[in-house]
């Protein structure tokens, strides 16, 4: 039987290096996945995803299992991906108010591999690249506490009280926080979900 | 039910975490309200769309990088650690303190290894046989030109 997250916590701060291998296995994908929805770039999204297995490692001796484990694993990285995008923002502001940032660069690493080539249908491939795009794009624009809470909910589907301990809020107010965010994303995403409905 | 309570309970029904309760009040009001009907079915399509996101992967690198974090790690020690000291220090001082409890008992007792033989030295000649063993080795000394005999001059 698979040992919990927890079990596998408590045993890598008994000093068992392989139950932290396991846990790195466990939740990279998810992790890096996250935290790119959370700050559109890939590399950045690596960097402060191994940032959150580092912090992880470095509170073994600490570690008491008060909460889930990804409790306290998304609560790192949200709130490194909070801070990072601060900086990226406080960043942005101090190279120049003038110069326009170019949109394809606002798309960061996400390009789309370019398989139109092999695809059989170019106009349909077309049509898909374009839905996640405008799919992306409605995420992007939410607030970041909002866009956390989607993600959190949508990808990790963590309940509703693991989120709201994640966003430091309480559970009504992160009930209220992606009732806003599914409202903007059903307005945003309008032409997209009348198809879905036909 | 109303719309406005039925808003804040839209997630929770189509995630199927509402109460048996709830979730029958909320399909009671479904049944009798158009709007809010089609804003679960909205809500819904949302959700969908959400899943077409493709997932990325992590890099091949991504593992061996953590791994290189974690090795760069400084092992963490507890607070009473940096009383105990390493092998070498320990052997060092310990010594150092044995040498001086040596000297130490010397000083006290100079006799202490045999009688007042003619070989042993007395403290209070040590400064003359250094002055001594100085001189007889100093070469500038011994490189001096021989004093001037007195007839040779005549």
């Amino acid at each position: 039987m698979a040992r919990t997250d927890v079990q596998l916590m408590l045993d890598v701060k008994a000093g068992d290096e392989a139950s932290f291998e396991l846990l790195l296995h466990r939740y990279r994908r998810p992790l890096v996945n996250f935290v790119f929805r959370m700050v559109r770039n890939q590399e950045q999204a690596e960097d402060l995803a191994q940032e959150v297995f580092l912090r992880v490692y470095r509170a073994r001796e600490d570690y008491v299992p008060s909460a889930k484990f990804t409790t306290w694993l998304f609560r790192i990285a949200t709130n490194l991906a909070l801070n990072s995008l601060r900086d990226n923002r406080n960043q942005r502001m101090e190279i120049s108010l003038d110069a326009p940032i170019n949109a394809s660069d606002e798309d960061g690493d996400e390009r789309l591999l370019d398989v139109a080539e092999k695809h059989p249908n170019i106009e349909q491939h077309l049509v898909e690249d374009a839905r996640r795009k405008m799919i992306k794009h409605a995420i992007d624009k939410l607030p970041e506490k909002q866009r956390a809470a989607v993600l959190l909910h949508k990808y990790q589907e963590l309940d509703y009280g693991e989120i709201a301990k994640i966003l430091n809020c309480s559970e009504s107010a992160l009930k209220s926080l992606l009732f806003r965010a599914y409202e903007t994303l059903r307005v945003e995403l309008a032409p997209l979900v009348a198809q879905q409905g036909k | 039910m109303s719309c406005g309570r039925m808003e804040s309970k839209i997630l929770g029904y189509l995630d199927g975490r509402l109460k048996e309760g709830e979730r029958l009040k909320m399909e009671k009001h479904l049944v009798s309200c158009a709007a809010c009907r089609v804003r679960v079915h909205e809500f819904s399509a949302v959700s969908g769309l959400l899943d077409e996101l493709p997932q990325i992967e992590p890099s091949p690198a991504f593992d061996v990088r953590v791994h290189a974090l974690v090795a760069a790690e400084p092992e963490k020690k507890s607070w009473w650690a940096w009383m105990a000291p390493s092998p070498r220090v320990a052997f060092a001082a310990s010594m150092l303190l044995l040498a001086t409890v040596w000297v130490g008992s010397r000083a006290v007792n100079p006799g202490v290894n045999g009688s007042n033989s003619g070989a042993t030295i007395d403290a209070q000649d040590i400064p003359v046989l250094e002055n001594y063993d100085v001189l007889s080795n100093f070469e500038a000394l011994t490189d001096l030109p021989q004093p001037v005999q007195a007839e040779e001059t005549n």
